[in-house]
């Protein structure tokens, strides 16, 4: 290899205003690509994080009623209308077992209960529909941290308090102190003192949420014992589906998680990671003919001195290599710049840009880049190369 | 003659191009040749007679299309690439009328170049036989100029040492002065005789030059594709 190597390096250096044209041709795409890449991820990560700050990765429910038909008596047949069933507000049946179990369930790093019910929040003449949330405080925070966004007074539940959202706290003009009636639509409504107001930033949490303790939410929502929702935070946020769908499979409850109640975000990611890798494809390709019609030039060039190489014992498999590491040097040479010139735009947004969110610097994204790139610089190389080697010694010899 | 060894041997070569077309032309129509150790031979004839296509055929550059190449005793005809560029590389040297340098090198990088492809970087060894060799061209000051920087007559001589530096058993030579002037002409000739004494290999020179061809020890003609005088 050592010889390859240097005819290589050699012819590289000779040929000094292609190979820097190719070499900056080559730069500007990898740049284009690392600095896409990683704007994308940054972005992505952003609108997850952003998504996932209030709500929880798996929801677990009690299945849906359905209607139980009885079944045709044997060589008849049955014709079946029928209406789906209301769904009333139900307690996940064992709850606490089930509590126990998915607390020791691997990946789960959090597990927290909830009742969750619609309520009317009065005061005085005005009316606002909520949603109550019943919650244990220590295992709720492993979930969502609220007491980061609570812009007055404290995260305190029980003993009467709750804990509102600032739009509500704004329509219905309450206060920290206030006193706030909340009538669940059975018999039972009770006054709850507000002990602070939060902010998630979240139109529909801000102005809907109220956070109360379990067992007063229980009691309100006629659910004595009983939770409808255990939230449930996983290790790694990608794979919350295969864990919501063992979870499911193991308890029978309806286990969902955030890529199935978000959709259109995992559309719109998708589709988001799809146009980037379009671009970084077409930009490689680009990249790669543009090293595979160089080296082809370079081959029509050096026609008559790989003539004389060959008569002086280079074999063909030699002169495929000396061509091959030609490519492999410029994918290395222009991705090492290339990544370079990436890292700078990207420090350039963290630093200069808008300031929407910030771009994390993978450690992983320029080896990948510059693997790729060199890789692509080999493959690109091959037609070249392969034409080189074929060359007929006698005519490439005689070649002007 | 007979205490010395056959360097090459050539039976019934035909060589015909453009094979099973309406065009297939045969250029050569059976050779038989012998070069033994050491010999100086000058082959001769009109352009067209199929001079450089023989050369070509002994250089192991080109396959006849019919007949036996034996060269050290080793028929070739039916060698694959491999094989043939590796007796290519290590028994036979090239000079060419157009010096025929790799650009990129410096002349000790040219010179040693047959045995860096053979063998890798260059040992203590080769390279000593590098710089002795262009010190016997007279070039021990241009060891490490580029070809764009040597004269015509600079750069065949770097060509004669790059192919000695193998100690080839035979060196084929196409018209090698046929693009210096007299003079320069004279002085390679020169340094191929010597060579041919020093080191015992065997000549064959492919030359329109008839001062250069008496000089040597036996002349072949060819004419039409036949060897018409040995």
């Amino acid at each position: 290899m050592w010889i390859e190597w240097n005819i290589a390096v050699k012819f590289l250096r000779e040929g000094r205003s292609q190979t820097a044209l190719i070499l900056v041709g080559i730069a500007v795409g990898v740049s284009v690509i690392v600095f896409i890449t990683a704007l994308i991820t940054g972005l992505q990560a952003n609108i997850i994080e952003r998504t996932l700050g209030t709500q929880a990765h798996i929801k677990i429910q009690s299945p849906d009623e359905i209607n139980r038909v009885v079944p045709a008596a044997y060589g008849t047949t049955q014709l079946i209308l029928e209406d789906k069933r209301p769904q009333q507000l139900r307690s996940i049946n064992n709850w606490q077992q089930v509590i126990e179990i998915l607390d020791r369930f691997n990946q789960v790093t959090a597990v927290s209960p909830i009742v969750s019910g619609p309520a009317f929040a009065r005061r005085g003449e005005s009316l606002e529909s909520v949603a109550l949330v019943g919650i244990n405080v220590a295992r709720y925070q492993k979930i969502i941290p609220i007491s980061n966004d609570i812009v007055s007074g404290q995260f305190r539940v029980g003993a009467g308090d709750a804990v509102i959202g600032k739009l509500l706290a704004e329509n219905l003009g309450l206060r920290v102190g206030d006193k706030l009636r909340l009538d669940a639509g059975l018999d039972d409504h009770s006054v709850v003192n507000i002990a602070g107001v939060f902010e998630l930033g979240v139109r529909e949490l801000d102005s809907r949420y109220v956070y109360l303790d379990l067992k007063q939410a229980q009691s309100l929502l006629n659910l004595a014992g009983g939770v409808t929702v255990i939230d449930i935070t996983v290790q790694d946020i990608f794979s919350a589906d295969v864990v919501a769908a063992r979870i499911g499979r193991l308890t029978g409850l309806k286990s969902e998680s955030w890529m199935e109640t978000n959709t259109q975000l995992m559309n719109a990611l998708s589709s988001q990671s799809l146009s980037t890798n379009m671009i970084s494809l077409f930009v490689a390709l680009s990249v790669a003919f543009g090293i595979a019609s160089v080296l082809s030039v370079s081959v029509v060039q050096r026609t008559r001195e790989i003539g004389i190489l060959r008569a002086m014992g280079t074999t063909q498999q030699q002169m495929l290599r000396v061509f091959l590491i030609q490519g492999a040097v410029y994918g290395l040479a222009g991705s090492l710049v290339g990544s370079m010139a990436g890292y700078a735009l990207v420090w350039a947004f963290n630093k200069l840009g808008p300031g929407l969110f910030y771009i994390p610097v993978s450690s992983t994204l320029v080896p990948i880049a510059m693997a790729i790139a060199t890789v692509t610089g080999v493959l690109s190389a091959a037609i070249p190369a392969r034409r080189a080697a074929r060359l007929d010694p006698v005519v490439a010899i005689r070649y002007v | 003659m007979s205490d010395k060894h056959d360097v090459l041997r050539l039976q019934a070569i035909k060589k015909s191009y453009n094979v099973g077309q309406p065009t297939e032309t045969e250029v050569l129509h059976g050779i038989d040749m012998l070069v033994a150790q050491s010999d100086f031979t000058a082959l001769i004839g009109p352009s067209g007679s199929g001079k450089s296509t023989l050369l070509n055929l002994i250089g192991l550059l080109d396959t006849p299309t019919s007949g036996e190449l034996f060269l050290l005793g080793k028929p070739t005809r039916e060698m694959d690439d491999a094989a043939r560029t590796s007796l290519r590389g290590n028994s036979i040297g090239f000079v060419f009328q157009f010096h025929h340098l790799i650009q990129a090198f410096t002349a000790m990088e040219n010179v040693l170049m047959p045995l860096m492809l053979a063998h890798g970087k260059p040992d203590k060894e080769s390279l000593d036989r590098g710089k002795q060799l262009l010190a016997e061209v007279g070039l021990e000051k241009f060891i490490n100029k580029k070809p764009n920087e040597l004269s015509g007559g600079q750069q065949q001589r770097v060509a004669i040492a790059r192919a000695l530096i193998t100690r080839p058993a035979l060196l084929l030579a196409d018209e090698p002065t046929g693009n210096l002037d007299t003079k320069t002409a004279a002085d390679v000739f020169a340094l191929f005789r010597r060579f041919n004494e020093k080191f015992g290999c065997a000549f064959l020179l492919v030359t329109h030059d008839p001062r250069l061809s008496d000089s040597c020890d036996r002349t072949l003609t060819l004419v039409d594709g036949m060897i018409v005088k040995q």
